[in-house]
C-alpha cells in the first residue's frame, strides 16, 4: 500500500491561505459595510462582490482539488470523536464557503438587483425576483456569515492547538510540510 | 516528541486565546458593535418611524406611490458627457415610480411635501441606472445624521400637528441649511400634476466620457406639460388622492414627456452638499425624452419590488463625494429589505380604481 504523504498537496496549502486571507477580509468587509450609513457603504460594497466571486471561484477549483489530492492522516492519538469533529468541521467549512458566495449571488438576484460584480462584469440571475426569498436569503446570509467566522475561530484555535501543544504535525501538514522538518535542524 | 511541560501548555493556550480574543474584537469593532457611534440604516429607519410612526410592509420613506412604465429616448448627445450606454442614441424601457413624501402609504395629497419620480432605465447591455428624483433642485439637509436630527425635530405634536417650537428653534439655529430649504419650499410652487412637475437628481454625480474626462453633473427632468400650482392656502381641502387620481385619468387620455437635461458643473460648484444649488448659466444638454405611457397601483406595476437605489448607475456614471448617496443607498437598501419580509396592505392607488369602477 502506497503511504499517505503527512502533507496536503501544495496547491491545496497555497490554495487555502489565499482564501483564509480573502474569506477573513471578506466577512470584516461584510458586517463592516451594512453597520454604516457613511461613504464606507458604496466603498466597501464595491470590493464585496468582486472578492465573494473569487472566493467562489477558488473554492470550485479547490474541492476537485482536494478530493483529488486527499488529505493526510490524522494522528493515531486523535479520538475517533475528535476525528469525526475534524472531518466534520472541515465539510462545514467547505459548505460555508459555497453557500456565501451562491446565498449573496442568489439573494441579489431575488431583489431584482443588477449583479455587477465590477464595472465591467455582470452576472445573470440565478434566482427569480421575489421579495420574500430575497428576505430570506438576505437573512440567511447573516446568520451563516456569523456561524461561517465562529467556525474559523474555532478552526484557527483547533490548528494551533495542535500545532503549539499537541505539536503532532497537523499545523505543519497545512503549512511548510515535513519535508522540510526533515531537510532542516529543528524539529523534536 | 516530549510532551510539553504545563507551563508550555499555559502559555500556548494563553496565546490561542488572545489570538481568537484579538480577532472577535477585531470583528465586533468591524460591525459597529463597539467603538464609536455610527449612523445604521436601522438608525435612519427609527427616525423616521419616530416622525411618521410604523408602516410595515411599505417603503419606510415615500410610501404612497404609483408605478409607471414607459421608455427613454435616447438622442446621443448625452454622449458627450458619459459613455453610459442609456445616453447612447436608442430607445430604452424604462420601470418608474411617481411618490409623495413620507412614511403613510395612505396619506393626504394635500401637504407641501416632496412630490418624487423614481426611475430604472435598462439597456440592452444589462446595465440598469436607477434614480430617485425631487420636485425641487435641493435637499433639506447634507448628511445622515442631519436627517436623522430633522425626523426627530419635525415630529407632529399630537396636540397640533405640527412640530414642537421648543424642539424645532434650536434644531434649526444649529441647521440654517434646512432654515433655507423651509424658505425655499415655502414660496416655490407645489406642482398640482406629476406630469407638469420638474424632477431634479438631488445630487452631483461623476460623468466619464468615452475620451475619459469626468465632469460633476446633476441632472433634471423637465416636463412638457406647463407647470401649474396648488393652492397652498387652501391645500386642507384638497381631495385625499388628488394627484394619484389626476395622473391616472391624464395617463388614459395620452403619454407624458419630459427632457433628460444634464447640467454640467461650473468650477467652484459644490458637488458633495445637496443642500447647496448651482446658480447662474451652466452647460445644460438635452440628452433625450421620457415617455411615460401607463400608469398602475403597486400591486399589480413593476415598481413595487424595485429599490430604487441611486448608486445603482452604469458604467460611465459614478458617485460623487456627496455623503448623502451613501446614506440614501443604505437607508433604501434597510427599507427595501425590512419590507421585503412583510405584508404591505392594499396601495392608495389600488383602492382608487376599486373606487372608479
Amino acid at each position: 500500500m502506497k503511504q499517505r504523504s503527512p502533507d496536503f498537496h501544495l496547491a491545496l496549502r497555497i490554495v487555502h491561505w489565499l482564501m483564509a486571507m480573502l474569506v477573513l477580509a471578506m466577512l470584516f468587509i461584510g458586517v463592516g459595510m451594512v453597520s454604516t450609513t457613511g461613504p464606507l457603504y458604496p466603498a466597501l460594497l464595491t470590493w464585496h462582490r468582486p472578492i465573494g466571486m473569487a472566493i467562489l471561484m477558488l473554492v470550485l477549483i479547490r474541492m476537485p482539488l482536494r478530493l483529488v489530492t486527499g488529505a493526510p492522516p490524522l494522528p493515531r492519538n486523535l479520538s475517533p470523536l475528535q476525528g469525526t469533529i475534524a472531518k466534520g468541521s472541515h465539510v462545514l467549512l467547505y459548505a460555508s464557503m459555497i453557500a456565501m458566495p451562491l446565498i449573496g449571488w442568489g439573494m441579489l438576484s431575488a431583489g431584482g438587483y443588477p449583479i455587477q460584480v465590477t464595472e465591467g462584469l455582470l452576472l445573470p440571475a440565478i434566482l427569480p425576483h421575489d421579495l420574500k426569498l430575497y428576505a430570506a436569503l438576505r437573512t440567511a446570509h447573516t446568520i451563516v456569515a456569523l456561524l461561517f467566522f465562529t467556525l474559523i475561530l474555532v478552526h484557527l484555535a483547533a490548528a494551533l492547538m495542535h500545532g503549539l501543544v499537541r505539536r503532532d504535525g497537523v499545523l505543519r501538514s497545512m503549512t511548510v510540510g515535513h519535508r522540510s522538518l526533515r531537510s532542516g535542524s529543528a524539529g523534536g | 516528541m516530549p510532551p510539553p511541560s504545563k507551563r508550555t501548555f499555559a502559555g500556548a493556550t494563553a496565546l490561542i486565546g488572545t489570538i481568537v480574543l484579538l480577532l472577535v474584537v477585531g470583528f465586533a469593532w468591524a460591525a459597529g458593535w463597539i467603538g464609536d457611534r455610527r449612523i445604521s440604516g436601522d438608525d435612519v429607519l427609527a427616525a423616521i418611524e419616530y416622525n411618521g410612526g410604523s408602516h410595515p410592509g411599505y417603503r419606510r420613506a415615500h410610501a404612497k406611490g404609483l408605478c409607471f412604465s414607459g421608455s427613454f429616448e435616447a438622442n446621443d448627445a448625452g454622449a458627450a458627457l458619459s459613455s453610459a450606454a442609456a445616453l447612447g442614441h436608442g430607445n430604452y424601457p424604462v420601470i418608474g415610480r411617481f411618490s409623495l413624501a413620507g412614511g403613510n402609504p395612505l396619506a393626504t395629497d394635500g401637504r407641501n411635501v416632496f412630490h418624487s419620480m423614481a426611475l430604472l432605465i435598462r439597456t440592452p447591455d444589462g446595465q440598469e441606472w436607477r434614480m430617485a428624483l425631487d420636485h425641487t433642485p435641493i435637499f433639506p439637509v447634507a448628511d445622515a445624521a442631519s436627517f436623522v436630527a430633522l425626523q426627530r425635530a419635525t415630529r407632529p405634536d399630537p396636540a397640533t400637528g405640527k412640530p414642537d417650537p421648543v424642539v424645532m428653534k434650536p434644531f434649526l439655529a444649529t441647521h440654517p441649511e434646512v432654515k433655507a430649504f423651509q424658505d425655499y419650499m415655502a414660496k416655490a410652487v407645489l406642482p398640482d400634476s406629476f406630469a407638469n412637475a420638474t424632477y431634479y437628481s438631488i445630487n452631483a454625480f461623476r460623468f466619464t466620457d468615452t475620451g475619459g474626462i469626468t465632469r460633476f453633473v446633476r441632472w433634471q427632468f423637465v416636463p412638457e406639460a406647463p407647470l401649474t400650482g396648488i393652492d397652498k392656502a387652501h391645500l386642507g381641502s384638497l381631495p385625499r388622492d388628488a394627484l394619484f387620481k389626476e395622473m391616472i385619468t391624464r395617463t388614459a387620455r395620452g403619454p407624458s414627456r419630459w427632457h433628460l437635461k444634464l447640467v454640467v458643473a461650473n468650477p467652484g460648484d459644490i458637488t458633495d452638499k445637496a443642500t447647496v444649488a448651482w446658480t447662474g448659466p451652466h452647460r445644460t444638454i438635452d440628452a433625450g425624452t421620457l415617455v411615460l405611457t401607463a400608469v398602475e397601483p403597486e400591486e399589480t406595476g413593476a415598481c413595487r419590488d424595485i429599490v430604487f437605489d441611486p448608486t445603482i448607475l452604469p458604467s460611465g456614471i459614478a458617485l460623487s463625494d456627496d455623503p448623502l448617496l451613501a446614506a440614501r443607498s443604505k437607508s433604501y437598501s434597510s427599507s427595501f429589505t425590512r419590507r421585503a419580509g412583510e405584508d404591505a396592505g392594499p396601495s392608495a392607488a389600488a383602492k382608487l380604481q376599486e373606487h372608479s369602477r
